[in-house]
């Protein structure tokens, strides 16, 4: 019995680091066996087991439709709010420049501005403009948040260069460009794409801004709030567990690649 | 050099983030066109727009801070033994443990609040075993309850505050930890003396990213909540699309706001740490 004790105490900490991973992943659980139910319209009650809705997963109307445009708004955003995030990061993180608290403030506060605010002021100038919701405006409300996250990710890797990489190629006679093509950017392109990967997923999750800016457009998140009212179909699990397999894939395959790369160069 | 590699993502923040801001002030303050057509506003520069609006909103928005805070302090809870374990306890399963903290983020953020909506509603397997066990009544609900909200909000927003918590308990030299108990104090002292205040970076962070989005938040307590459990979310939300009521709207958009960055200003500076971004 004090054998027993002991080994809790000691372990104490890992069964509570468990526990909070059965919290976290139950609901995924949960979508994922719901993906499975032998359901009608309504995905409410276990019917039974099949594979119809993963052979169908566009079988529900306007499920697909919904899906598509995620991706779509998805792939754009990142693509911009990547690049103009990197170029911050750049300026940032390696000149000092007037004006340079500011650009910190502006590069802060959308990050420190609940989503409700920025989609509902974005969703107010729009108007006032004249211009109607939807994909395009979508699009920039996107690329709009996901620049500061990209800023505050790609500006903790080139912080973390060791200048004296970048010395020693310009010793060997490397000019700016050289310097900046086969030194700076392959080192701080691991970073590059953690800033994508985080922008893509934060737009493709979005839904409180997407809901003010998208007007009749559906997304992937709003065809699911949509639908709740009625019951999500099945469809609905199937993407979201497809999402989540596929992503975990992704990081996965990059860890591998990460670890074999270090253990090469070692 | 540095101004050009700014430019092109300092206008899209200035004109879709800062001119947006500016638009919805002028916003508060205007009243309704004598017309009465939805939609028409007219500005008077009433700033009495904002004390009507909190007037009348005051509970959601104290609803909306404390369910934010108690969430917030949940989820650190939650997070820092977590943290905790995956920086000193996990050895070689480190990176996997991390992939798994993220992983729950790629199943939509709704399909699994909708999920916890139906682990915990009425026909749900955890009412079914509490019923069974009468350790509720038969008409005892979880779902549509202020606890469901928060229980919701805590589970959310959780990776948001490990992730901080466990890049700043990473970082910390365990050397450190072992002059800490060569002079002889004990794992708690250590703890007390050495790790947590090492760590208080990552909880700044942690508490910030839960909090901010939390008080916010209006799809927890649509989804996981009832009519009395509405955050000012929900009122914003409302008040734009069901009511086109904009002034109001953005008289409360502005007061949430403000009250945020007054309160996160007051907790930055007492916790000392300035560099955020």
């Amino acid at each position: 019995m004090r054998e027993v004790s002991r080994w809790f105490s000691r372990n104490l900490i890992r069964i509570y680091a468990a526990l909070a991973f059965i919290y976290l992943f139950i609901p995924v659980a949960y979508t994922m066996a719901f993906s499975f139910n032998d359901s009608g319209k309504r995905n409410l009650i276990w019917q039974g087991f099949t594979l119809k809705n993963w052979a169908n997963p566009c079988g529900a109307p306007e499920v697909c439709t919904a899906l598509g445009n995620s991706l779509k708004i998805g792939v754009i955003s990142t693509l911009i709010a990547t690049i103009l995030g990197t170029m911050i990061a750049f300026a940032l993180g390696r000149y000092n420049f007037r004006g340079r608290s500011s650009t910190n403030l502006i590069i802060f506060l959308p990050m420190a501005t609940p989503e409700i605010v920025l989609g509902a002021s974005l969703l107010a100038m729009f108007l006032n403009l004249g211009i109607n919701p939807g994909f395009w405006p979508t699009v920039i409300a996107h690329i709009m948040f996901c620049i500061s996250f990209v800023v505050v990710t790609v500006k903790a890797r080139v912080a973390s260069l060791d200048p004296k990489l970048e010395e020693a190629a310009r010793d060997l006679y490397a000019n700016e460009y050289q310097t900046f093509r086969r030194v700076t950017f392959p080192l701080v392109l691991p970073g590059i794409a953690a800033a994508a990967l985080l922008a893509f997923s934060l737009s493709f999750d979005d839904f409180i801004i997407t809901n003010f800016n998208s007007g009749t457009v559906t997304t992937f998140p709003k065809f699911v709030w949509i639908s709740s009212a009625r019951g999500v179909p099945a469809q609905a699990n199937v993407i979201g567990s497809a999402m989540f397999l596929i992503a975990l894939i992704i990081v996965v395959a990059g860890q591998f690649a990460g670890n074999a790369r270090a253990k090469r160069n070692r | 050099m540095p101004y050009l590699l700014l430019l092109p993502g300092m206008l899209w923040l200035i004109i879709f983030f800062i001119l947006p801001l500016v638009n919805l002030a002028e916003t508060s303050t205007k009243t309704r066109a004598a017309s009465q057509e939805t939609g028409e506003f007219i500005q008077t520069w009433r700033f009495a727009n904002y004390l009507d609006a909190f007037k009348e909103y005051q509970p959601q928005f104290t609803r909306s801070f404390i369910y934010a805070l108690l969430a917030t302090l949940l989820a650190l809870a939650i997070a820092y033994p977590l943290a905790y374990a995956i920086a000193f306890k996990s050895g070689k399963y480190k990176n996997i443990l991390l992939i798994l903290v993220i992983a729950p983020f790629f199943t939509s953020f709704l399909l699994r609040t909708i999920a916890w909506k139906q682990i915990l509603g009425a026909e749900g397997p955890v009412v079914f075993v509490l019923r069974s066990l009468h350790l509720i009544g038969p008409d005892t609900t979880i779902t549509a309850t202020s606890f469901a909200v928060v229980m919701g909000m805590t589970y959310n927003f959780l990776p948001f505050m490990t992730l901080p918590i466990y890049a700043s308990l990473d970082r910390i030299d365990p050397r450190l930890l072992e002059a800490s108990g060569d002079l002889y104090s004990n794992g708690v002292t250590t703890f007390r003396k050495v790790t947590f205040p090492l760590s208080m970076p990552g909880v700044v962070a942690g508490t910030l990213l839960t909090f901010i989005p939390a008080a916010g938040d209006y799809v927890n307590a649509a989804i996981l909540g009832n009519p009395t459990t509405k955050m000012i979310g929900n009122v914003i939300d409302s008040r734009f699309f069901r009511i086109v009521d904009y002034p109001t709207a953005a008289a409360l958009s502005f007061t949430l706001m403000a009250t945020i960055l007054i309160l996160v200003t007051i907790y930055i500076r007492r916790s000392g740490t300035d560099e955020l971004v």
